[in-house]
């Protein structure tokens, strides 16, 4: 359209700007856009009120007391009891485990990538890490139960390990969410200014004593809350712990033996067709309720704890 | 090294520093030997990660290859497993893709331009990124829960249930979070400089966003999307929850056909007892992982394309 404007040219009337439509315009978009973004309250108010609303069934046939206290889980039983620790039990084992693993090897490889890589290195490396953070979940189940276990069985056969363990799925868990926690390490160890890694040299130390001493102390808010981010998603991690660590819902913290996590048993049911309003259409949502107010205490907990304890430089 | 006089120096402090006892000692031998031992073992660290993927893909491939023939691609499951193939769940996974980017794009990219354009600082929008960023956390099997109450239940009536649209509906809104925000990155990174020029010569917010900033940022945005949706045809556990099929033996040919998808698939085939089925499972990874890197590789391109150009 403007293209063809020139000044002096007889076309006056494209430089009357029509204003008004252009108003309308600017409203529409801002209304339409602003709907799009008001879409994700949407998405809020709609997880609360359908876990809020089945769990409320829930607990109308079932006892809150037996909810907590019970040590058996088996809704599926003729005679089902459902005590929610024996699964959550299971979640924090396998999480666990998996954080014996990704915690150690994430801040380590954090420390790696930003204080000891050379530019050149860092430039692959780092997306290599983050390759292991698009592998899909169901891979990794798949690795955990027909590699991780088989190899676990034949090189420590002493251990005993079950077909389904919790061990295994830790492990492979571990593995899948050390992407998250190595990279958000790195971005808190990545923030400390050079000027407090200077001052410890100049007092003669070290460069892993000035890692040690000095960053890590620095960065320690921002590498608390990636680790806690790192629970967070462990905990919500379904098909690693479906497929290695069994459905059979025991309370124990044997890591050899089969056990069934909160996201594992709602895999096995509602894989199973399950009818609407029924008591076993409602534990799905009480048991996926669990699971929501278990994440979203550990992710405001760690957007919480980074506010309060983040050390500010200027 | 001892002082035979008290006096010389004060009392050591509990826990504080002794100079008869060497603390002023650099020992810089022994310090440095530390350092090398540390700085390899955060190396070590570094390289496990690695390690497993490798042996991940390598213990995949090996297992699979050898039954990734044509027809693994054009057939259809089977209770035996020499014939079982994924061309229906290939072809869900493709219809997810369409439907979950054909919603998730536009709401994604437009709650990011209002939020990043439009909107002023406020309590409002501060509690829009604080709801989104705690919506980017939640687990994907609580979005699985949402979905079927929601789009399976609730709106049964316009998606038939358990039906392909169910489940890009359910997935676009597990990504929209991810698309909001790498779309508010991708804004951020256009300089004021551009949106303060097209006010200046009178252009309206909107104007000046469709026809320079939008163009600056869309590569960033676009390669923002695919990564999102690369992600989302991974998922498994929130399919399986709105009632995904194990199996479908025809091609879904409409939006509102029950379904299969590839993890669904997989994870089917993993989870049976038959060694063969698990030579079926590996095949399927591979056909999975190729996809997923022929949309990683297209965001790839995008990126390195488009930031030369704009050099």
């Amino acid at each position: 359209m403007t293209d063809s404007v020139q000044p002096g040219g007889g076309r006056s009337d494209l430089w009357r700007p029509n204003r008004s439509k252009s108003k309308r315009d600017e409203l529409i978009v801002k209304f339409l856009f602003g709907a799009c973004a008001l879409l994700s309250i949407v998405t809020t108010a709609g997880i609360l009120y359908t876990l809020l609303i089945e769990t409320i069934k829930f607990f109308r046939q079932v006892p809150f007391t037996d909810f907590f206290f019970d040590t058996q889980w088996t809704p599926l039983f003729t005679d089902p009891q459902y005590g929610i620790f024996v699964l959550v039990s299971a979640t924090f084992l396998t999480a666990f485990i998996g954080l014996l693993v990704a915690v150690p090897l994430g801040i380590l490889a954090a420390v790696c990538l930003s204080e000891y890589a050379p530019r050149s290195v860092r430039a692959w490396l780092k997306p290599a890490l983050e390759i292991l953070a698009g592998v899909p979940s169901v891979v990794f189940g798949y690795f955990a139960l027909l590699f991780v276990t088989p190899f676990l069985r034949t090189v420590m056969p002493f251990l005993g390990l079950q077909t389904f363990n919790g061990l295994s799925a830790g492990l492979v868990l571990g593995i899948s969410i050390l992407p998250i926690v190595a990279s958000l390490s790195e971005d808190a160890i990545y923030a400390v200014p050079n000027s407090l890694r200077q001052a410890s040299y100049a007092v003669g130390a070290t460069k892993r004593e000035t890692i040690i001493n000095v960053v890590l102390k620095a960065a320690l808010s921002g590498i608390v809350a990636a680790v806690i981010l790192g629970v967070s998603r462990a905990v919500g991690e379904t098909m690693i712990v479906t497929l290695a660590a069994g459905q059979n819902p025991t309370l124990t913290l044997d890591p050899r033996v089969a056990i069934q996590t909160m996201t594992s048993f709602i895999v096995q049911v509602a894989g199973g067709d399950v009818a609407v309003g029924t008591l076993k259409y409602d534990t799905l949502f009480a048991v996926g309720t669990s699971l929501f107010l278990i994440t979203l205490s550990l992710n405001v907990f760690s957007f919480w704890f980074v506010r309060r304890f983040q050390e500010k430089y200027e | 090294m001892t002082t035979s006089d008290p006096n010389a120096l004060p009392a050591k402090p509990p826990g504080g520093i002794d100079i008869a006892q060497g603390d002023f000692e650099p020992n810089l031998k022994r310090r440095y030997q530390y350092d090398n031992i540390f700085r390899i073992i955060t190396w070590i660290a570094t390289f496990i990660g690695l390690i497993v993927l490798a042996i991940l893909i390598l213990d995949t491939f090996l297992d699979g290859l050898p039954r990734l023939t044509g027809n693994f691609l054009t057939s259809f499951p089977s209770r035996r497993p020499e014939q079982a193939g994924i061309a229906s769940s290939l072809v869900g996974t493709l219809w997810l893709l369409g439907i979950t980017a054909l919603f998730a794009f536009p709401i994604g990219v437009g709650a990011g331009i209002y939020l990043q354009e439009f909107a002023s600082d406020n309590w409002f929008t501060r509690t829009l990124e604080i709801n989104i960023s705690n919506l980017a956390a939640v687990p994907s099997i609580i979005y699985g829960l949402l979905g079927l109450a929601m789009f399976v239940q609730l709106l049964g009536a316009i998606t038939q249930g358990r039906s392909l649209l169910s489940g890009g509906l359910t997935l676009a809104l597990l990504i929209l979070p991810v698309i909001i925000v790498s779309t508010r990155e991708s804004l951020k990174a256009v300089p004021d400089s551009l949106r303060l020029a097209g006010m200046a010569l009178g252009s309206t917010r909107w104007q000046t966003v469709w026809s320079h900033v939008l163009p600056q940022a869309i590569p960033g945005i676009m390669t923002g999307t695919i990564i999102a949706l690369s992600r989302a045809i991974g998922e498994t556990a929130p399919l399986i929850v709105i009632g995904a099929q194990t199996f479908v033996a025809f091609l879904p040919n409409n939006p509102f056909s029950s379904f299969s998808a590839m993890p669904i698939q997989i994870y089917n085939w993993t989870s049976r007892p038959q060694e063969e089925f698990h030579t079926n499972a590996a095949a399927g990874i591979i056909v999975l992982l190729v996809v997923l890197l022929l949309m990683n590789g297209t965001a790839i391109y995008i990126r390195n394309r488009f930031q030369k150009q704009s050099l």
